[in-house]
């Protein structure tokens, strides 16, 4: 059985099915690339996959474990760390108050869990920031806060959503930079991206969606290449 | 250790006030100051650190007294049990109320603490074969001094504070924050944010529990109505948090003291002011006045809570910098 | 049969002007996701405008036409100088609107206890006690009227919000606020009329229930918490729910009065206060959005 795996994942708000159906594996150690566009439900199967939403349907399995009815913080115990793409930093806490409290998931004494969340922090490069108040972060510091926060709960698999949108070209490079770091350290990484050259090049493999259900997958050249991907990204006078 | 050295000292001092002042007003005072410092504090955690409002702490309070009250009665138990018991009473009533209401977010907790104050203070009333009714429960007091109970609520002050200070530094209270801030995010750092409501809720209602305890010992009386009273507990509690500093560990101490001045003002007309004025001019309508204002303090309390959320919504701890900025300005000014 | 008969029509007479107290709630509810603890005490403020003008000779149902105009001034001035600030402000607290509520409620309260005292007030007028007999069962004049002139208030209401500009404004504001603003709704005016059209309404409510009521400056608490449970039974932010949910309580109250006992008014409305938020949580799902 896979490392990771979405059997069949469907989910229904109402009448619409934001995802209709996606099943994917996920190898330890790789960087699994989820695009599509707008509206296509990648955000809304990170959730399911984190706990936020029951699937209407479908399972989620980590190291052979049925997980899909396990709430949230249960599954960031497990060892399923995420990044929300509406960053919600703890706004009135310091940016080490926030990895801190991110920390005491793997550890119970305050001595332990500081430690471990300043390795977080440096690990990521927030240091110069760290005892700034979350709130006061410009854009690019929210997002990496995301990600050390995440990393602070020691996840065996990451899940990105989107922590490089809204970035400037060099913040882009440290953040690409960022993932390849985390990757090299032996986290398994599914990352949702726009940026076109920014999941193109750090991607294993890529899973394409729209409308809720599989369009393509495969290597980047591959998926770059798809028909049904190019027009899902460009409509289809394009194609 | 030196972060610690003015509460110490603040205590010493405490301690050492029945010493020099014996006279029973001011005692008395200080003794509803410092069961304001415990009911303060513990509202200080649910709401100002976890984030969830009660609006009903006189529920608390009122389980509290009552335990106390009736274990004297019914079981001839010194009420003095009832002030451990009193705080686990709380505890009972608030985990499966809480249990309830948590499974829902926002606003929900805050209106249904004031609808579990509503339902116990019915309830209180019509079980008048156990609770004694609207008549209410009247003990013996235990001793004649004030002195006594004045140590016993330094005492659960300082054990309060100290508690909380430990509570708030450690891994629930990093917790607790982080649940106020953001509750999806605290799910995603591995927060099992209900059991940690649940867990603020308990602290709070046992600290509250064991003032109302303490209350019923120390005025012998109580009534459905002075315990689970709006106003006067609920409301007060919140005007406590808040006036001292939201989310602080000192602020309520802070606002403790301020309150009880201020309700005692309003009680005896500005310490006795304006009878004093009055009677010094002659002059009839600041008599009148007096007797006005010994009326008016629940309109205060009104005028208060619109005043401060207005304009100090952290409190005079939370909003320090600002206060102290308002106040620089004016003086650069002058 | 009879007697039930006669609880069914008493309470269905009743929920018409909970439906009217509900609707107000529901709006302000549904505009700002905040509960307006003050409901209950606007309404109190309202009919001691009626008991004024009646003892200067004018008709409780002429006084419909003051104390709406002036409740809604009350209520705009609420909203803009002691609620609107508030939505800016950064607080810790996230109740600190809720909070103003009660600090407003208490004051309104207070206040008119100095000019009135706590003395229970009466407005008599030539129907208040004046009944009519379909077949067996009695109507009430004053409540039977207080129905009709309330189902009018609905009706209207319900034109407002679903023909006008405006009424389509605060819909679309209580649907999602930012969509609103970004559609070019001045959402800060809409809250402002909003709190005072639901102000009025339960002024109208007041105006309605006083021939037939006791006024005391503390009957605002009551009715505050009649309105808030209400709004839940109808599920939060909807005008049929206010409707559905006004009649419900005033045939639970006159229910529980004959078969139970008039002590247990005020427990029927916490009972079922408790039996939703035990079973029916979901109700609640208009309050945690914002
Ligand atoms: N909580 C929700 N309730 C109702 N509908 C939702 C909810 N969350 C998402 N949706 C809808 O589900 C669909 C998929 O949304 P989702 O956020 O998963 O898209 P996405 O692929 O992440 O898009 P984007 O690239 O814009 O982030 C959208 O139509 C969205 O409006
Ligand atoms: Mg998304």
């Amino acid at each position: 059985m896979a490392y990771f795996q979405v059997d069949k994942l469907v989910k229904y708000f109402g009448g619409l099915a934001a995802v209709n159906g996606v099943s994917f594996e996920v190898a330890q150690g790789e960087i699994f690339g989820l695009i599509g566009p707008n509206g296509s439900g990648k955000t809304t199967t990170f959730n399911m996959i984190s706990g936020y939403h029951r699937p209407t349907s479908g399972k989620v399995f980590f190291q052979g474990r049925e997980i899909h009815r396990l709430p949230t913080h249960k599954i960031c115990h497990l060892g399923i760390g995420r990044t929300f793409q509406v960053v919600k930093p703890l706004g009135r806490m310091t940016v080490l108050d926030n990895v801190i409290a991110a920390a005491y998931s793997r550890v119970s004494t305050h001595h332990k869990a500081r430690e471990e969340a300043l390795r977080a922090i440096e690990f990521c490069g927030l240091m110069p920031v760290k005892d700034v108040l979350a709130k006061s972060l410009p854009i690019a510091g929210r997002k990496r806060l995301e990600i050390t926060r995440a990393m602070a709960t020691q996840p065996k698999l990451l899940l990105l959503d989107e922590t490089a949108a809204g970035l400037n070209p060099t913040e882009l490079v440290e953040a690409i930079d960022l993932i390849q770091k985390i990757r090299a350290n032996g986290t398994t990484i599914i990352i949702i991206e726009h940026i076109m050259h920014v999941i193109m090049t750090i991607s294993d493999r890529i899973h394409a969606i729209n409308f809720g259900q599989t369009i393509a997958e495969g290597t980047p050249k591959k998926v770059a290449a798809n028909q049904a991907v190019i027009e899902a990204y460009l409509g289809t006078d394009y194609a | 250790m030196k972060k610690n050295l003015l509460p110490i000292l603040l205590l010493a001092v405490l301690a050492a006030v029945p010493l020099v002042l014996q006279d029973n007003y001011y005692l008395h005072l200080l003794i509803l100051f410092l069961m304001w410092v415990v009911i303060g504090s513990a509202w200080n955690l649910i709401a100002g650190y976890t984030g969830q409002v009660s609006f009903g702490d006189a529920a608390f309070f009122g389980c509290g007294a009552y335990t106390a009250g009736l274990l004297a009665t019914h079981f001839g138990v010194s009420t003095w049990w009832g002030l451990a018991l009193g705080g686990f009473t709380a505890v009972a009533v608030g985990l499966p109320f809480g249990w309830i209401c948590f499974r829902m977010r926002g606003a929900y907790f805050a209106l249904a603490t004031l609808a579990l104050n509503e339902v116990l203070r019915h309830g209180a009333t019509i079980a008048e074969g156990f609770t004694g009714g609207m008549v209410g429960i009247l003990i013996m007091p235990s001793f004649v001094s004030k002195i006594p109970y004045y140590y016993i609520a330094l005492a659960l002050a300082a054990a309060s504070l100290a508690s909380l200070q430990w509570v708030v530094r450690s891994k629930p209270g990093y917790y607790f924050v982080s649940i106020r801030e953001d509750q999806d995010a605290a799910e995603s750092l591995g927060i099992d944010t209900h059991l940690y409501k649940m867990l603020s809720l308990a602290y709070a209602a046992f600290w509250t529990g064991m003032a109302g305890a303490l209350y019923m010992n120390y005025m012998g009386f109580i009534d459905p109505h002075v315990v689970f009273n709006l106003h006067d507990i609920s409301i007060m509690a919140i005007l406590v948090g808040i006036v001292g500093g939201v989310g602080t560990v000192y602020g309520p101490a802070v606002g403790a003291f301020v309150m009880v001045t201020v309700q005692e003002m309003f009680r005896s007309g500005f310490f006795g002011l304006f009878k004093w004025l009055g009677a010094v001019s002659g002059s009839d309508s600041l008599v009148r006045v007096a007797a006005v204002l010994t009326q008016a303090h629940v309109l205060g309390f009104g005028l208060l809570v619109v005043v401060v959320i207005l304009f100090l919504p952290n409190g005079i701890v939370g909003d320090w910098p600002k206060i102290r900025k308002r106040v620089f300005r004016l003086d650069a000014g002058a | 049969m009879d007697v039930f008969l006669q609880t069914l029509v008493a309470g269905v007479l009743k929920g018409g002007l909970y439906a009217l107290i509900g609707i107000g709630m529901t709006l302000i509810m549904g505009v700002m996701g905040i509960i307006n603890l003050a409901h209950g005490q606007l309404m109190m403020l309202a009919m001691y405008v009626t008991f004024v003008l009646n003892t200067m000779g004018v008709d409780p149902y002429f006084s419909l036409f003051v104390a709406m105009p002036l409740l809604f001034l009350l209520g705009v001035g609420l909203q803009k100088f002691l609620l609107n600030p508030l939505i800016k402000a950064d607080t810790i607290l996230p109740e600190n609107q809720v909070l103003m509520t009660v600090g407003i409620g208490m004051a309104l309260t207070e206040i008119v206890r100095f000019g009135f005292t706590s003395d229970y007030k009466y407005i008599t007028t030539t129907y208040s006690n004046e009944t009519f007999f379909l077949g067996k069962i009695s109507f009430s004049m004053a409540l039977t009227i207080a129905f009709g002139i309330a189902i009018a208030f609905t009706v209207a209401m319900f034109f407002f919000l679903i023909k006008t500009d405006l009424g389509r404004s605060i819909r679309a504001t209580a649907q999602d606020k930012d969509a609103a603003t970004l559609m070019g709704v001045n959402t800060g005016r809409i809250t402002v009329i909003t709190f005072g059209l639901g102000s009025a309404l339960v002024a109208a409510a007041g105006c309605l229930l006083a021939p037939v009521y006791y006024i005391f400056p503390d009957l605002g608490g009551p009715f505050t918490a009649k309105a808030f449970i209400i709004t839940i039974l109808g599920g939060l932010g909807s005008t049929v729910g206010a409707i559905f949910g006004g009649v419900t309580l005033g045939l639970a109250e006159s229910m529980g009065a004959t078969y139970f006992g008039m002590e247990y008014e005020d427990i029927i409305g916490l009972t079922i206060f408790v039996l939703v938020l035990l079973f029916l949580p979901g109700g609640f799902k208009r309050l945690t959005k914002v």
